[in-house]
């Protein structure tokens, strides 16, 4: 089964990348934008039929390894 | 000859090419990234260094500033371009030469002295060269070339490569490969070979106290074949 | 929120502290003041255990322009120029998230650095991590080595030079100290003393967000198992917009608008505007409406406190605001005018037309608390009396293949090939020699920077340990050819309040200061770390210094690796064989105690300024320091790198080669000379009553040893090499 992961930085943590690309997209005309956050999305095909037993498996990854908690939050997204 | 760098904000190499091209001849000037127009030149570098921090993918910020305009449209009537490391990443994410810029094999910066052995002659910038292995120097995350197999046999049926990592008698192989590129490619043509972008530094190496001096014998042939 | 001893000690101020800050404001201060008091008292910003030893350091000279101070240490290099440096510790952000604590450190020293109107020129690091067999080691090695990295190659600043150590005091508590030079015109030096009243007080660069409050707190607490709630703490480095600030910064110094300019590091806007102000002794208003904020809804506090990157503070010449506002939007950073300067000797701060705060500079700055920790004594460890037949059965080329592989003698070429080294196009002596060798743009002169620590040496007995880490700097200096100027020194212990650990600092301090000054190589600037600990363990003492020199012709610099096969090979300086604490004593006898080796302070000067006289006459081909390892590591090194093979023959009235070898005497170099200068050399080291040894020959390959002991080069470069990369794949 697959589960899909979205690391994000934390709300209050800065997003130095996100910056940019929001002056870069104002700067291209794109002036409606409010503010970009960039993050990572993961795409984990697990050996588990049970969706709540994938999407465990998956949040213990995100805890583990994938999302640097310090700055990082995770987001378990869908199943499929 | 007159020059042009382009100053990109995070460009950092900068200063470095604007010392190299004025020692060996060139009346070099440097242009603002927001400028529209580009001064009338011989040559455009567009230099080393980390453009808008290489956040998102490196170059991809660089390639929309308002100058790239007045580049492409440099390049397209048949002005010499020359990238250098971040200058390659830019011309690849603008589309003048083809291909894409991946993170190094081994996911670390690297920075050192490599060789490079130059294919291509039929060109204004490797022409006339009395060696055909350079000791050029290497500093950069993100210098893995990569291409669909479509694209590399354009590539090689052009005749588009223009410098191969290799070791100092020219043999390419993987121990001679830094960062993981195809074939071993260090640096690349557009069909019309007006436009050069490679990841190593030639300006890095232009006094004997530096790491070498092969990039000495790079920028003055460089400047007699345009002259 | 009312303010009460409980929440007071919660920001980590001690009951009798906050019982002083009531006497002094004659009131109890409201939240915002306590926060301000908490960041300027704790002891990262008010050096209180500190700054009584501190005093006794040398800090003047004929060279020195700048002592410690101000944002760094500024020295004369002769013409119109100078070099800004210092180095700082990140310690403790680095532990908890290594990539962005190590990436910050290095934006932190830049910013100090050109903070003062100099252009970066070069970056150096001493780092230290626990035990290789820790679990945790490998990963913070590879995250600050990344993090460094990440930042000073982007900024495009070589990082071309710095010291890398394991040892197992440092399993949870990891030492990560970065230094950095810029290079400034005499006439052109900026201080962060304000002047003049209803002067505009600037705020530039980044926007506050809520990264790292209390992250000077942070740094003077110790680690205990509650780590994980101290997490959100950490700032995230952004080394594009620090670029962007640094290149503004210099184009508007090239003018005259500048009153007085200090980053926001430690504290942010309040270490900064309290500093500027004491300096000035003026008073200080601030609007904190009109600073850039990220976040939404933040309070007075939070901007007070936040320790976001990238951001400083300038006092302004009145009517300079639209220019320097012109040259902010040109590198599309935040700008805004936030305040002005006052007559009334306070901070006075405001939000939504309210006061917030108001505090006399003098009470957070010259009436912050001073303590004369109580601090014990070390005594000078018995020397071991080692079994000299055992010592005799070890084979001589199996043991050097121990040495040269392990942690703390092994290449670090892994490392420093991550960092870039060669941007600027003046990097003439590469990370790997005994220092960076930097040439000043365009002239003939040249910079060499290093960076060291002795960790071993200082915890066996500090007070040598203090002055041999200092001797160990100056002589890098003198092999590569550079006249001795000035050291910054980062001093990393643990709990001051220990006197076991204070008395280490103590003495460590003492003998810091009697190198210095017997060396006449002063100190300008330098950090001190303390708490550096896990619950009850300290590290072990780690003063790093940094030294800085001065080679006036960059042809005549020096390197390490032998370059003439017939050269003659001479030890310079006396060995008497000391083992104990050597790296020889703790890999191949397992033995930890002893005394370590004695610094003489006469030799260790005469040495170093005799051989400067040698290389100045050309006689020299090669150098290197004898340190880590002996003599045998040195000459290997130097083999490696010049591809030549030796042959030695110890002096015969020795008694055993294995001390010969591997004992750790200071005040020793190897120098190459060729045959027909060996008179001349020798003339000039015995009329200076130097000694010397004559060991032996470079030959075209193979390290030999009385004919008995052979080694190839490929084969010393295989230990010397492999080790970090094997252990990092």
């Amino acid at each position: 089964m697959k589960v899909s992961a979205v690391i994000t930085l934390k709300k209050d943590v800065l997003d130095p990348q996100g910056k940019v690309i929001h002056e870069t997209l104002d700067g291209m005309g794109f002036n409606s934008v409010n503010e970009v956050r960039q993050g990572k999305y993961f795409e984990i095909d697990v050996k588990e039929n049970d969706p709540k037993k994938a999407k465990d498996l998956v949040e213990s990854m995100c805890k583990k390894l994938l999302a640097n908690l310090v700055i990082e939050n995770y987001k378990i997204i869908e199943t499929q | 000859m007159k020059s042009s760098v382009i100053t990109f904000p995070g460009s950092n190499c900068d200063r470095d090419m604007d010392v190299a091209l004025s020692k060996f001849g060139f009346k070099n000037k440097m242009v603002w990234h927001n400028d529209q127009e580009l001064p009338k030149s011989d040559l455009i570098v567009l230099p080393g260094g980390f453009s808008y921090g290489d956040y998102l993918r490196c170059g991809s910020m660089a390639s929309k500033s308002k100058i790239m305009h007045s580049v492409i449209n440099f390049a397209k009537s048949g002005g010499l371009v020359m990238g250098i490391c971040n200058g390659f990443q830019i011309l690849v994410e603008s589309g003048l030469v083809p291909g894409v810029l991946l993170r190094n094999k081994y996911l670390q910066f690297i920075c050192k002295n490599v060789h490079v052995k130059v294919d291509n002659e039929e060109n204004s910038f490797f022409k006339n060269l009395d060696k055909k292995v350079l000791e050029f120097h290497i500093a950069h995350n993100e210098g893995n070339y990569f291409c669909t197999s479509d694209q590399l046999k354009e590539i090689e049926d052009n005749n588009q490569i223009a410098i191969y990592y290799c070791d100092k008698n020219g043999n390419t192989n993987d121990q001679t490969n830094p960062n993981g590129s195809i074939k071993n490619i260090a640096g690349i043509f557009n069909k019309e070979k007006n436009v050069l972008g490679m990841m190593p530094h030639p300006e890095r190496m232009i006094d004997e106290s530096l790491s070498g001096e092969d990039g000495s014998i790079f920028f003055k042939n460089l400047l007699n074949n345009i002259k | 929120m009312l303010v009460n001893e409980k929440i007071a000690i919660e920001h980590g101020l001690k009951s009798d502290e906050y019982k002083k800050i009531c006497k002094l404001l004659k009131r109890t201060p409201n939240i915002t003041e306590l926060g301000i008091f908490s960041a300027m008292w704790n002891e990262h910003c008010s050096y209180k255990s500190s700054r009584i030893h501190l005093k006794k350091l040398p800090t003047k000279g004929k060279k020195v322009i700048q002592g410690p101070g101000e944002n760094a240490g500024v020295i004369d290099i002769e013409d119109s120029d100078a070099i800004v440096f210092k180095i700082e510790s990140h310690n403790h952000p680095s532990f908890i998230e290594p990539y962005q604590g190590a990436a910050t450190g290095v934006g932190g020293i830049m910013r100090d650095v050109f903070t003062m109107g100099a252009r970066p020129i070069a970056n150096l690091n001493s780092i230290h991590f626990g035990s290789p067999q820790n679990k945790k080691t490998k990963n913070l090695l590879r995250g600050v080595v990344h993090g460094i990295g990440g930042y000073g190659n982007c900024m495009g600043v070589p990082t071309v030079g710095g010291q890398t150590s394991f040892d197992s005091s440092y399993n949870g508590n990891i030492l990560v100290n970065a230094m950095t030079l810029g290079l400034v015109k005499k006439n052109k030096i900026f201080y962060s003393k304000a002047a003049g009243l209803n002067k505009p007080v600037i705020y530039v660069g980044s926007k506050t967000g809520r990264d790292g409050i209390h992250g000077a707190s942070m740094a003077s607490a110790s680690f205990d198992d509650k780590i994980e709630e101290k997490k959100p703490t950490v700032q995230v480095g952004d080394p594009f917009t620090e670029k962007l600030l640094l290149e503004a910064c210099l184009e508007l110094m090239a003018g005259d608008s500048i009153i007085a300019i200090q980053d926001m590091g430690a504290a942010g806007l309040t270490s900064s505007s309290i500093e500027m102000a004491s300096k000035g002794n003026l008073g200080i208003e601030i609007d904190l409406s009109k600073v850039p904020c990220r976040e939404s809804n933040m309070t007075p506090y939070e901007i007070m406190l936040s320790e976001s990157q990238e951001r400083m503070l300038i006092i302004l010449e009145n009517g300079k605001e639209d220019l320097a506002k012109k040259i902010f939007d040109k590198w599309n950073l935040d700008f805004a005018v936030i305040g002005k300067t006052t007559n009334t000797k306070n901070i006075e701060l405001f939000f939504d037309q309210k006061q917030v705060a108001k505090i006399p500079v003098n009470t957070l700055v010259e009436n912050s608390p001073m303590y004369d920790r109580k601090w014990k004594k070390s005594k000078l460890p018995k020397k071991i009396k080692h079994d000299r037949s055992k010592l005799k059965n070890l084979k001589i080329k199996e043991t050097l293949k121990k040495i040269l592989s392990s942690p703390n003698i092994c290449s670090k070429e892994w490392i420093w090939e991550q960092y870039d080294h060669t941007v600027m196009g003046d990097t003439i002596q590469k990370p790997g020699g005994d220092s960076g060798v930097i040439r000043i743009h365009g002239t003939d002169k040249a910079v060499a920077a290093t960076v060291d620590s002795s960790a071993t040496y200082c915890w066996a007995h500090p007070l040598t340990g203090g002055k041999q880490v200092v001797c160990e700097t100056w002589r890098n200096l003198i092999s590569v050819g550079a006249k001795p100027i000035a050291i910054t020194n980062c001093l990393n212990f643990g709990s001051p309040e220990k006197e076991e650990n204070m008395g280490e600092f103590v003495e460590c301090v003492q003998g810091i200061g009697e190198a210095c000054k017997y060396l006449e190589y002063p100190v300008v600037s330098g950090n001190v770390s303390f708490y550096n600990q896990t619950k009850e363990i300290g590290i072990k003492p780690t003063p790093a210094i940094g030294g800085v020199g001065l080679i006036k012709d960059y042809k005549k610099m020096i390197t390490m690796n032998f370059k003439g096969t017939g050269n003659q090979i001479l030890v310079i300086g006396k060995t008497e064989g000391h083992i104990d604490q050597s790296l020889f004593a703790r890999v191949i006898l397992n033995e930890k105690n002893g005394p370590p080796p004695e610094v003489n302070l006469f030799n260790e000067k005469n040495n170093g300024e005799t051989l400067l006289n040698l290389i100045d006459k050309n006689y020299v081909k090669s150098a290197h320091d004898v340190s880590l390892g002996g003599i045998i590591t040195a000459i290997s090194k130097m083999c490696i790198k010049g591809n030549k093979g030796v042959e030695l023959k110890i002096p015969k009235f020795l008694i055993n080669e294995i001390e010969y070898f591997f004992a750790e005497d200071q005040g020793r170099y190897i120098i190459e000379v060729s045959l027909e200068d060996l008179k001349n050399v020798t003339k000039i080291l015995d009329k200076n009553s130097v000694h010397y040894d004559e060991i032996g020959k470079i030959i075209d390959k193979d390290l030999i040893i009385n004919q008995k002991t052979k080694v190839t080069i490929d084969e010393l470069k295989s230990y010397n090499t492999n080790w970090l990369k094997e252990y990092m794949n």
